[in-house]
């Protein structure tokens, strides 16, 4: 009942920050800002999100459900390597071709 | 070409002890790779576990020189310790700065607070792990990212507004010359 609670607590918050990541992505002046919520509120969702999956296929406990958990907690682990990296190199990619960053003032792009 | 051009500091090149793979790089590799075969599989009966053992063993025997550049020494495990002691902090702040966004793009006025910058500084950590721990600890607090980094570890970070980029490189900075020994 308990792990319930925690579980829907878990998958709400992540659904409102994956909410809030795309909103960003649109509302967002340029591409840069963009990225901010798109790479980040991104990671924050999936990781309470798998967190919840994790927590509720983890009962009953036996081997196979700890497994399956550490598995879910190991993709977390992928995302938190690949995401930084991969919005970086997004960055990255635009400043070398050239593109200005939004400055305060400037119209929407 | 221009002549007058500041001098640039000396750079101190990695070294990387090519051909040198040590048996404790192999062993860690190993060991790394059975954690990943056994979790991944989740089967017990010796048949499976020997494929493990037989296809860790080839991973580690093409590939150690791969995750570890050097022999593994005490200081190796110490960084690693240092580093899992890193990490609760940088979700705490995660968890803190990704409210912040939260907040600014659901809020209706959005385009009055944010105000984008680049910030620029040079940091003083030496070892490439550090660096790349921090380039992407910053990439992963939401309102900043790391564009690049040069070989005189001049970072360039994106700050959404002023708020997201006021605290670098400051307190994570600090604490990730303590994980890696370089205080």
């Amino acid at each position: 009942m308990v792990i319930d609670l925690i579980v829907i607590f878990c998958l709400a918050v992540g659904l409102i920050f994956f909410a809030g990541g795309t909103l960003g992505l649109l509302r967002f002046p340029d591409f840069y800002s963009r990225l901010h919520p798109a790479g980040k509120l991104d990671t924050m969702g999936s990781f309470l999100i798998l967190l919840g999956s994790a927590i509720h296929q983890l009962f009953p406990l036996t081997l196979s459900t700890v497994l399956s958990g550490l598995k879910l907690m190991l993709i977390v682990v992928f995302v938190f390597l690949a995401s930084p990296t991969a919005t970086h190199a997004i960055v990255d990619a635009g400043f070398r071709a050239g593109l200005e960053p939004w400055k305060k003032g400037d119209p929407r792009r | 070409m221009k002549k007058d051009a500041a001098p640039q500091p000396k750079l101190e090149l990695p070294h990387y002890q090519e051909g040198k793979k040590s048996g404790s790089v192999y062993g860690a590799t190993f060991i790394l790779m059975m954690g990943v075969w056994i979790l991944l599989s989740g089967k017990f009966d010796p048949f499976h576990l020997a494929l493990g053992v037989l296809s860790s063993a080839l991973v580690s025997y093409f590939s150690a020189d791969l995750l570890f550049s050097g022999p593994l020494t005490g200081r190796t495990i110490r960084t690693f310790f240092g580093f899992l002691g890193y990490l609760p902090w940088l979700l705490y702040q995660i968890l803190l700065s990704a409210l912040h966004v939260l907040y600014l793009s659901f809020h209706p006025r959005m385009m009055e607070l944010i105000d984008p910058q680049v910030l620029r500084f040079r940091s003083r950590l030496k070892s490439d792990l550090a660096q790349v721990t921090f380039a992407n600890s910053i990439t992963l607090t939401p309102g900043t990212i790391t564009i690049y980094v040069n070989f005189h570890r001049d970072f360039s970070v994106h700050a959404i507004d002023r708020f997201s980029g006021e605290g670098l490189p400051g307190e994570m900075e600090r604490r990730i010359a303590r994980a890696f020994g370089e205080e």
